[in-house]
């Protein structure tokens, strides 16, 4: 017993349900019984419906309880809770879980595995292999085999990742950056964070390949404050990193150099679009930029820049470690590989599903999900973030694709899914999706400035029952404008969650449903 | 974490922005820092930053007014941020606002007259699988619920 370890997640949403005050009263009650044993506050490993999930490594494997509260310690250690026995929160192995047991984790994992901090835990986990092979094999082969991965944009774009890379390393610079973007804003998303929490090397590594490959020798993650644990992580892990030798002006005595510095943002949503990001970083307002010129060729302080969501950036190591053939083997159509697809909102087993592209929607919300935490019918689920479309039951056959939800006039985003039941007015939430670009637009350009402001307005006016019909005209008109018209997906995707929420739901506008196509 | 600020202090400001200038991109991390230290962003700060950046007032003001983070008044001594995003509405909490409001007597953005609490949303903490959630003086909270909002209540009113 003396090397088992016990595991209590160190994850914002774990401690945001007490798993920091169960951490204490277990260290007390060992220290009171006078037992020797290490507490490893690990990452999450997104069962969250389970947090706080104690885990007590057992020569069987790992065992987990949950969710802990700190009053049943005490009963927990009575039952053998250090050998692994019996108790009615006990989930047996914890690998052996369904839910985890049918994923596919490349990207994630080690997550909830090991201990964040630790790089030797890291190593132990085929950390750093894929950095190695990086080195192998040289920056042009590096930007091949991600491009040959078929990787995309997890931010929501999904544009390839490898043509990005390659664009950035053939163009001349005396000093060019790479920067994640970790401003996670969505709601029904948290993979970055996790990842931060969880597996902060694994970021740090993707972005040090990423610098190899393009001829960058500096990295920038930009993390919301909405965010505080993960920016602790972070900024450990890259202290950790740089007294190994793992960043700096020889990164691991490759004779490659590459550091990154935490950067944290303050509240604004729309600097999850990477213009306003750049201008952010650069200490401005953050304000979306016109594109050309790309971020590739004139991006942070002008210089060629990287720019990649998060998960973009965490899951090179595994390519590079595996080789692009193996990540494209994944997946359907041209969405390669794995998605971290995240079950949340009013869910019964919310939580992150990692998954080859092409599952669909309703195993997602149905079999893994659950259904509801409220046990009332699902009703609609919003798919993508603020900006994405809202989805009814019946298109629940749509694999989880890019081109698939596309073809749906829906989005899958950074793959957040939020499930509402049937208590959901969805007038009231495509009146949200305005008033929040209202409250977060950068001012930059009209159609999403004035367009969301007046499109908020003329929902109030629809929900009153204010000349409906040619107050619907109005927003249909207003939401093909701001479609067309806006300078970026802040005001340009605003119309998926109000006209889908419209289409779908025509009821909750006052609307007859759509057969016959009469006038109310 | 919102009790203990500092005093205002303009040598503690130039001191903090002396320290993060060399920085690229320095404004955002002087802003944070500042507000770390007072608790908000005091007005005469604003030009002494404009100095030490070289950048109009007028840029700096600009970039305090973009961001919702920044105060321009001191926050309550207790902040509860709640999460109104999708995923916390979901699961009620658009409701549950309401509640907290009537509980504390103010209004969301609202800081007490007694100074004692400011009641904020905040737009998702990623805590949207154990939603609504919150931030309380710094404290991730989840699983949230009229018990839960009628203790942190308490708790600011103490």
């Amino acid at each position: 017993m003396s090397t088992a370890r016990i595991f209590v997640p160190n994850d914002a949403t774990a401690i945001a349900c007490g798993a920091d005050r169960v951490a204490r009263t277990l260290a007390d009650a060992l220290a009171a019984r006078g037992v020797q044993i290490d507490i490893v506050r690990n990452g999450s490993r997104g069962l969250f419906w389970l947090e706080p999930l104690l885990e007590v490594e057992t020569p069987a494997g790992r065992v987990g309880y949950g969710p802990v509260t700190p009053a049943d310690i005490d009963g927990l250690l009575a039952a053998g809770l250090l050998d692994g026995q019996a108790h009615p929160l006990c989930v047996g192995l914890v690998e052996e879980i369904p839910y985890l047991k049918k994923q596919t984790r490349l990207t994630f994992a080690r997550c909830g595995i090991i201990d964040p901090l630790s790089l030797d835990d890291y190593t132990a986990h085929d950390g750093y292999k894929g950095l190695a092979k990086a080195v192998e094999i040289g920056p042009a082969a590096i930007v091949e085999e991600v491009f040959q991965s078929g990787l995309r944009g997890r931010g929501g774009a999904g544009f390839p990742t490898g043509i990005k890379w390659r664009t950035v390393a053939g163009a001349p610079a005396d000093q060019k950056y790479i920067v994640c973007n970790a401003d996670e804003g969505d709601s029904g998303t948290f993979a970055d964070r996790m990842i931060m929490e969880a597996d902060p090397f694994c970021l740090i590594e993707g972005m040090t390949i990423a610098g190899i490959a393009v001829g960058a020798t500096k990295g920038f993650v930009y993390c919301r404050s909405e965010y505080p644990l993960s920016l602790i992580v972070m900024e450990k892990a890259i202290a950790i990193a740089r007294r190994a030798g793992l960043l700096g002006p020889n990164v691991a005595g490759s004779g490659y150099a590459f550091d990154i510095e935490m950067r944290m943002g303050a509240g604004a949503y729309v600097c999850g679009e990477e213009t306003a990001l750049l201008d952010s970083l650069e200490g401005k307002r953050g304000i979306v930029r016109a594109k050309p010129p790309l971020p590739a060729f004139k991006g942070l302080f002008g210089r060629p820049t990287v720019i990649n969501n998060l998960i973009s950036l965490a899951t090179v190591p595994v390519i590079l470690e595996k080789g692009g053939a193996f990540y494209k083997d994944f997946g359907m159509g041209r969405s390669r590989g794995t998605m971290p697809i995240q079950l949340a909102g009013n869910i019964k087993y919310g939580g992150l599903f990692e998954t080859a592209f092409g599952i669909s929607l309703g195993e997602l919300v149905n079999e893994i999900g659950g259904g509801t935490a409220s046990g009332r019918p699902v009703r609609a689920v919003q798919a993508g973030g603020p900006l994405g479309a809202y989805l009814p039951v019946h298109q629940f056959d749509t694999p989880f694709d890019y081109e698939a939800f596309a073809a749906k006039d829906a989005l899958i985003g950074h793959g957040g899914i939020t499930v509402f039941d049937d208590t959901v007015d969805m007038a009231q939430m495509a009146r949200f999706a305005m008033e929040f670009c209202s409250h977060e637009s950068c001012g930059k350009c009209t159609p999403c400035r004035i367009g969301s402001t007046r499109g908020k307005e003329t929902l109030d006016k629809i929900i009153a029952g204010e000349r409906r019909e040619a107050n619907l005209a109005i927003l249909t008109d207003l939401c093909q404008t701001m479609k067309l018209g806006s300078l970026c997906a802040l005001g340009g995707f605003t119309p998926y969650p109000v006209m889908s929420a419209l289409t779908h739901f025509p009821e909750d506008f006052g609307v007859a449903p759509k057969l016959p196509a009469a006038a109310e | 974490m919102s009790v203990g600020y500092e005093p205002w202090s303009a040598d503690r400001a130039a001191q903090i922005i002396a320290s993060h200038r060399d920085m690229a991109g320095a404004t955002m991390p002087i802003l944070h820092a500042i507000q770390e230290a007072f608790g908000f962003v005091p007005e005469p700060v604003v030009p002494m930053i404009a100095e030490s950046l070289n950048l109009s007032r007028a840029e700096v003001h600009g970039v305090v007014t973009f961001y919702h983070d920044f105060r321009r008044e001191p926050p309550g001594r207790h902040v509860i941020k709640l999460c109104a995003a999708e995923a916390c509405q979901a699961m009620g909490a658009t409701a549950l606002a309401a509640y907290a409001e009537q509980k504390l007597g103010i209004e969301m953005g609202e800081t007490s007259p007694d100074g004692r609490v400011t009641l904020e949303p905040i737009y998702c903490l990623g805590l949207c699988a154990c939603a609504p959630s919150g931030l309380v003086d710094g404290r991730l909270v989840g699983r949230l619920d009229r018990t839960a909002i009628d203790e942190l209540a308490a708790e600011a009113n103490r």
